[in-house]
């Protein structure tokens, strides 16, 4: 054991002047009452006025905090942080057609967006070909719509992708959409192994928060697990699963619910991949996470420092990883489009600085800013200019990356770590008792708890308890932007069409044998001979479309739907 | 204004978009301001709306959605509900709509739309004043 901070003596002395403060300071409150009745963070974790060590009298500096780069990773997951290498600015885009999106792509790299990010439309997300009847009115409209190879291979038009790391924000149908990465970067002549990206591929969170649904939650981990086999293997650069609590947090989750449900899910994946025989040390690298960045500032910085501390136990001491990269929590974060607001909409620029600014300062390795009309639509042109140029200004200007984690060791952001530590370890001890994550989903458990918070939230907004500049305090109406992107609704037709072509031309005899075999793999016990991977890679390669591939897994595997509890 | 019996309201998801927070926590605020709620869940077809509005007897379909479908599953909503002779089943719509569709909304028959911003308890009013159980007989 390490040593805790301060002396017993010096414990007593600061209490005792702690107690002298606290006397003045109720005096001086007879005279102007506090502001408000409670003070609490936006997730409704009460705050108390001051911080001192007497708040982190129990903290061990060695064990607890340490060093950039050092377990337990408090402070940071690399020795240099931004003093080396910046974040990875990572625009989330995807809009209309593949070709409307290449040409987003193009701009941001242009504007130094330094990573990819892909957003499919909800056809894509749910596993829907855009001429599936359940698609009707919904192609590009809140991102790219994906059916074939042909269409991913438009994507990445003009796109070194050997030289950029691209993320797919994709769930239940991730398999079927790496495949078709994978063999489109080939067809251009880049190598499997030299290619780093990252697919979203967290189906657990899917039934807790954001509900793509497709398949029910065992055969769904399989899949994933599959993935990781393969990325393992064959794919080593690339990162398998992001575990997200963003969409989670959008859900109306607390800080703290957010970070244990999450993690939860990450514990569910190290597990099912350990099940399959995979050794902790060859996978647990490529997890990766990904975190909202809500609008309470020092409340998002302790909960991304306290994620990388439960983690990092977590995986040494549950999972006895001994790689020290296997014990990381490397996190992209995107600020919360849940905090953005309709009326007086350049007011969100405001609050997505300050959301960046969070991420920054608890260490990101990639960020998605918000537009300021992401409120609306998916964002123009004109606002996710500034969007990138709110990383940039921070990156650049501000001086906020000359030091590694300037937070640590102010009393408040440890003891709120702390706090965010024992209250998530709390949730998990609870979800151990469940008997695991799938358990607790099918018992609705994080659902309903997250609804409560939601309902909690949204009541303290009607009674004026949590403030919304524009909304709730200065009330002001929803201007007309000069600037709304539209989706062109002739993009529907166009890409129906494309289909049509794409499937009368493909090879009917080799079309079949691929899927043939993806039904085997499928059918067969999980295990790498059946992994759906390579089945999958022959089966888009052969003109399979997004939709065949999933209607081949829903037929095999079953589907799921909404329970629709409230 | 008296009523011999609750209203009942359906929240429903429309088309694809699986962003339910808003939904969920309007299903609950019907709940405690004394109305019947059903809630159908996500990824909801037009048919499937109508047809659970129908079973369900209810008096209102609250419908919830921030994808941009609307343009699409909006008006077919109200198509069908006149197809069933049902048009006497009340719909409003709340969530993310572009500034100029809302008028067209309208103009299909939906009685009105909740922005985003809009109070519970305001929403709550408008239903309490401008809705009233069906008799039964459509219009």
């Amino acid at each position: 054991m390490g040593q805790k901070m301060l002396s017993e003596s010096a414990v007593e002395r600061i209490e005792k002047e702690n107690s002298e403060w606290l006397a003045e300071y109720q005096k001086a409150l007879q005279k102007v009452p506090e502001r408000l009745e409670r003070f609490s963070t936006v997730s409704d974790m009460e705050i108390k006025p001051l911080y001192t060590p007497a708040d982190i009298k129990d903290k061990d500096y060695h064990e607890d905090i340490g060093l950039p780069g050092f377990y337990p990773f408090t402070r940071g997951v690399q020795s240099t942080m931004y003093r080396a290498r910046l974040w990875t600015m990572r625009m989330f885009a995807g809009l209309g057609s593949a070709d409307d999106t290449n040409k987003r792509f193009h701009y941001l790299i242009e504007h130094g967006e330094t990573g990819l990010s892909t957003a499919f439309d909800f056809p894509t997300l749910m596993g829907y070909d855009t001429d599936s009847p359940l698609a009707r009115g919904e192609c590009g409209k809140c991102g790219v719509a994906i059916d074939t190879m042909d269409d991913m291979q438009r994507l990445f038009a003009n796109i070194n992708l050997e030289q950029v790391t691209t993320s797919m924000t994709i769930n239940p149908p991730a398999s079927i959409i790496w495949a078709m990465y994978i063999a489109n970067a080939e067809n251009e002549g880049y190598q499997r192994k030299k290619l780093g990206g990252t697919i979203q591929n967290d189906c657990l969170k899917e039934f807790i928060a954001q509900k793509t649904l497709m398949l029910p939650p065992d055969p769904s981990l399989r899949l994933v697990v599959d993935t990781i086999e393969f990325g393992t293997r064959e794919v080593p650069r690339w990162n398998t699963v992001s575990i997200s609590g963003y969409h989670i947090r959008e859900a109306g989750a607390t800080a703290v619910q957010e970070l244990a449900f999450t993690i939860y899910d990450g514990i569910a994946y190290v597990e099912e991949s350990m099940k399959r025989g995979l050794d902790v040390d060859d996978f647990a690298g490529r997890l990766s996470f990904f975190w909202n960045s809500h609008i309470d500032f020092f409340e998002e910085i302790a909960k991304m420092r306290a994620s990388r501390r439960i983690w990092a136990r977590l995986m040494k001491d549950r999972f006895k990883a001994k790689n020290p990269r296997s014990m990381l929590l490397r996190f992209h974060t995107q600020t919360a489009g849940c905090s953005l607001t309709a009326q007086e909409p350049y007011n969100n620029v405001i609050r997505t600085t300050t959301e960046a600014l969070a991420a920054i300062l608890g260490g990101t390795q990639s960020l998605h800013t918000n537009s300021l009309d992401e409120v609306y639509m998916i964002p123009s042109e004109e606002a996710v200019l500034i969007a990138l140029r709110t990383q940039q200004v921070l990156a650049e200007e501000t001086g906020v990356c000359n030091v590694i984690d300037p937070l640590a060791g102010s009393y408040f952001v440890e003891a709120l770590t702390d706090r965010m530590e024992e209250e998530a370890l709390e949730y998990i001890r609870k979800l151990d008792e469940l008997g695991g994550m799938v358990a607790a989903i099918e018992r609705d458990y994080p659902q309903m708890e997250i609804a409560d918070a939601a309902y909690h939230y949204q009541q303290q907004i009607e009674k004026g308890d949590k403030v919304i500049i524009g909304v709730n305090k200065y009330p002001s109406e929803r201007p007309e932007l000069e600037f709304i992107l539209k989706i062109d609704e002739e993009t529907e037709r166009r890409q129906i069409e494309r289909i049509s072509d794409y499937k009368a031309k493909r090879d009917k005899v080799a079309f079949q044998k691929a899927m043939d075999e993806l039904r085997r793999r499928c059918e067969g016990p999980p295990s790498w001979e059946n992994n759906v991977m390579p089945a999958l890679i022959d089966a888009v390669r052969a003109g399979a479309t997004e939709q065949e591939c999933c209607d081949l897994y829903r037929e095999v595997f079953g589907t799921y739907t909404d329970p629709g509890t409230f | 204004m008296s009523q011999d019996r609750k209203l009942r309201i359906l929240v429903a998801k429309p088309g694809l978009d699986g962003h339910d927070r808003g939904a969920r926590v309007i299903a609950r605020a019907f709940r405690d301001a004394g109305f019947e709620v059903v809630y159908t869940g996500c990824h909801q077809t037009p048919e499937q709306i109508v047809s659970t509005a129908i079973q369900e007897d209810v008096d209102l379909i609250g419908l919830s959605i921030l994808s941009g479908a609307h343009t699409y599953s909006f008006p077919r909503i109200m198509e069908l509900l006149k197809e069933h002779r049902a048009q006497d089943i009340q719909v409003i719509g709340g969530g993310i709509f572009p500034l100029e569709d809302i008028p067209k909304l309208k103009s299909v028959g939906i009685k009105e739309i909740f922005e985003p911003g809009a109070k519970l308890q305001d929403i709550v009013d408008w239903i309490r004043s401008n809705i009233t159980p069906r008799t039964g007989m459509a219009a």
